[in-house]
């Protein structure tokens, strides 16, 4: 199964979208609760992001009897530095997107430790590439 | 303990999400940033917080929480409303600040 999803930089209040329609595909599915969970924030974060750093992105999310992939692609400033985006608390959103409580640094660590495999690239000035692998027989506890 | 009783108990403004009153409280969870409540609460935890836009709704359905707590006066954004309605997550209301309102809703949760 595949699903796609639009996200618009600057448009939070349709952040979350992606992951309440894709949060209901795999309830209908019966997919394990705890499973969910995690899919849940790692996709609500990804969608969070696109919404504060790029001008638009595309959600893609693939779903097979072994695993969830999420792919999200974005036009955007891109990330100079991975491994310091990475860092917990480190975060170059800006005053207003802090003020609504967004921007904390946690958003990408909050992804990688929901994911089974987590894959990072990207290219300053064109934009961000992640895809965020959950296992349906993971037994990988929630974070 | 249902939000009902919390909302008895603590003398509570209903905002909004009325339907959901009788979700079991399991926990509370103070915080003003998102993925921190994203990350770390549970379902079933109330979410004490000054935040009032709609994300707040999102966070909540996500993570399947039973009700919001807006302290120090605070009042939801209209699409916050109209949200919180739609899922039958109740949006509730106190003057008192974070540190007052957590700890009577701990030791309430504890007793």
């Amino acid at each position: 199964m595949n699903f796609e999803f639009k996200v618009q930089g600057g448009d939070f209040v349709r952040a979350g979208n992606a992951s309440s329609q894709v949060k209901k595909i795999l309830k209908q599915l019966n997919v394990d609760s705890a499973i969910i969970k995690r899919v849940v924030v790692a996709l609500y974060e990804g969608e969070v992001n696109i919404a504060a750093h790029a001008f638009n992105g595309i959600i893609n999310v693939e779903i097979d009897t072994e695993r969830i992939l999420i792919k999200l692609d974005d036009n955007g400033p891109g990330i100079p530095d991975i491994d310091l985006a990475m860092q917990p608390g480190y975060s170059t959103a800006s005053p207003i997107v802090r003020e609504m409580g967004f921007g904390a640094g946690m958003g990408l660590p909050n992804i990688k430790n929901n994911s089974d495999d987590f894959k990072i690239s990207s290219v300053v000035g064109k934009g961000t590439h992640l895809e965020i692998t959950v296992n349906l027989k993971s037994t990988k506890e929630e974070v | 303990m249902t939000v009902k009783d919390l909302v008895e108990t603590l003398q509570l403004k209903v905002f909004s999400g009325s339907t959901g009153m009788n979700r079991e409280v399991t926990g509370g969870y103070s915080s003003d940033l998102l993925s921190d409540v994203m990350g770390n609460a549970e379902s079933g935890m109330v979410w004490i917080t000054l935040q009032t836009h709609v994300n707040v709704m999102a966070i909540a359905s996500l993570k399947e929480l039973s009700a919001i707590i807006l302290v120090k006066g605070f009042e939801p954004e209209e699409n916050t409303l109209t949200q919180s309605n739609v899922e039958g997550i109740p949006i509730l209301g106190t003057t008192l600040q974070t540190f007052e309102i957590s700890g009577k809703l701990y030791q309430l949760l504890n007793s």
